[in-house]
């Protein structure tokens, strides 16, 4: 982007200088330039790190409380090799697996008859609206009480706590089909059903695959909230086994891992997106 | 027209919307073969009129005759054609074309065959493989029209189908849906509020009235089917055209002074 070279400050009004667009940085919804993306990209993730490495190398934190960098690659070496760090990803990602699953199941076809039939809106959309306002950890207490403390309240809860919200982003994604394209449809002789089957569903598809990419983040949050408070495996409770030992070094090294997978979960839903539907990349 | 029973006709046609009269007792007739336009200002209710007619909206009174039997519903015996792109944007235009055919469960072969058929009829064959969005406003008109004859429907409805087109590709496009209409023989009504483009194009203007609508004037127009964009030079177009707009500025008028 060419902007013409700002005027000596002398030989123009000060008035004219705040016209100017900025160079680069504060520039409203315009692209930056390459050079300047990437050293700020850079910046995001260096400058954290070498606080951390500082911060802790010097012990001008206690390492109880903030362990260095090594350390904390040592203990994700010492989890790793032990095969305890595999067994804590393999039952929190079951749980969500299933969890999300389930959520999915319900959400999908419910969001989609919401977003198509306003009889159906109006049936679940004013409960719906509530119950999404209800914090899922709150209904921790009461799943134990109704579920115990086994692996049925713990997904349970991942899908109280999801379910609302992907059904209301999944109505928006099949209300979003205009409605001229379901007219011009009947008018190519499809029934209500194909309209459905062949129009609603594929023009929502990349909204569907958004909203879930969405909300399995907030999934993946509570399956570690989750296991915090009752568990004999996953990554949360590692965490809390760590902190009763103060190895604050491997909770490091477990939040490092769910960072990661989560980060993994997300890049799998866009590339799905892109694959399931590329018209509208 | 002689007395032959009407492709499609509106008999006292009449639209409520809420207590307020859209359309007030409309008829209209066009007959097998036919290009007829129906010209009116905006808010005229003259897409309500195809909507009506393509059965997407239900009537207050009257009726809509195919074939002289009143029509219930939509179906792939009246085609659309809307304003804005209405085309499936994750089919190629291939695919989209092909969409009325797939619901009818016709050979794979035999579905080819016809779009192809089409394709080339609309001059669309180098782009069968594109994404709609990959195509320009008066290629995704085409990729609709042709959609919408591929069913083969025993009229063509369009609704104001070039009104989103720059002036020059719109022109194009006119003379291009003679050719069509002169190459298929369909019956085609078509909606506008472009005096020049219902009269260039039609065999018969009928001129819709504002708030409520009804038709006001029947207007033959004495160019024959082979007419090409000369016709829009020749004195009597001219009258034509200055005439239907003076109707319609009292409407214009009257609907500015109402807002």
């Amino acid at each position: 982007m060419d902007t013409p070279a700002p005027a000596p400050a002398s030989a123009r009004p000060g008035r004219m200088r705040s016209r100017t667009p900025a160079r680069g940085f504060w520039r409203l919804r315009e692209p930056i330039p390459k050079r300047l993306r990437v050293s700020l990209m850079v910046v995001s993730v260096v400058v954290p790190l070498a606080a951390w490495v500082i911060l802790s190398g010097t012990k001008t934190v206690d390492p109880l409380f903030l362990p260095t960098p090594t350390s904390v690659f040592r203990a994700f070496q010492r989890l790793w090799s032990s095969g305890t760090l595999q067994s804590d990803m393999s039952a929190t990602l079951t749980r969500v697996g299933i969890g999300f699953a389930l959520v999915v199941v319900i959400s999908v076809p419910l969001g989609v008859a919401i977003g198509t039939f306003e009889s159906v809106q109006a049936l679940f959309e004013p409960m719906i609206g509530l119950l999404r306002y209800m914090p899922a950890p709150a209904f921790i207490p009461l799943l134990i009480i109704w579920l115990g403390l086994g692996e049925s309240s713990k997904i349970t809860l991942l899908v109280v706590g999801t379910v609302f919200f992907n059904t209301l982003m999944s109505a928006d994604a099949a209300g979003d089909v205009p409605k001229e394209l379901i007219d011009a449809s009947y008018t190519l002789g499809a029934t209500r059903w194909t309209v459905v089957r062949k129009v609603v569903v594929p023009h929502a598809l990349p909204g569907l695959i958004d909203a879930m990419r969405v909300n399995i983040a907030a999934t993946w949050n509570l399956v570690v909230v989750a296991e915090l408070i009752a568990a004999q495996s996953g990554l949360g409770y590692r965490i809390v086994r760590a902190q009763r030992f103060l190895q604050t070094d491997q909770i490091f090294a477990v939040l490092i891992v769910i960072g990661v997978i989560g980060v993994a979960i997300d890049l799998s839903f866009r590339a799905l997106r892109n694959v399931a539907a590329p018209w509208a990349r | 027209m002689n007395g032959a029973v009407p492709k499609l006709e509106a008999v006292g046609l009449v639209k409520d919307f809420g207590g307020v009269r859209a359309l007030d007792g409309v008829d209209i007739r066009v007959g097998n073969g036919e290009l007829i336009a129906v010209v009116g200002a905006s808010g005229c209710g003259k897409s309500t009129l195809l909507a009506i007619a393509a059965g997407l909206v239900p009537l207050t009174a009257g009726a809509v005759l195919l074939d002289g039997h009143p029509v219930a519903g939509p179906g792939p015996d009246r085609g659309l054609v809307f304003q804005s792109s209405t085309l499936y944007p994750w089919r190629t235009v291939r695919e989209n074309v092909a969409f009325g055919l797939e619901l009818r469960h016709l050979r794979k072969a035999e579905i080819r065959e016809r779009v192809d058929g089409y394709l080339e009829v609309m001059r669309l064959q180098r782009f069968a493989d594109h994404l709609p969005n990959q195509l320009s406003g008066g290629m995704k008109q085409r990729t609709a029209i042709a959609r919408a004859l591929a069913t083969e429907p025993e009229v063509l409805l369009m609704d104001e189908p070039f009104g989103s087109l720059d002036a020059q590709t719109r022109s194009v496009m006119q003379e291009f849906l003679l050719d069509v209409w002169r190459e298929t023989g369909t019956t085609i009504l078509i909606v506008t509020h472009d005096v020049e483009e219902s009269v260039f194009l039609s065999e018969r203007v009928y001129v819709l009235s504002s708030r409520p609508g009804r038709v006001v004037e029947e207007i033959d127009v004495p160019f024959g089917r082979d007419r090409t964009r000369e016709v829009l030079r020749h004195p009597t177009c001219h009258d034509l055209v200055a005439h239907v707009r003076d109707r319609l500025h009292v409407w214009a008028e009257a609907a500015l002074a109402e807002a």
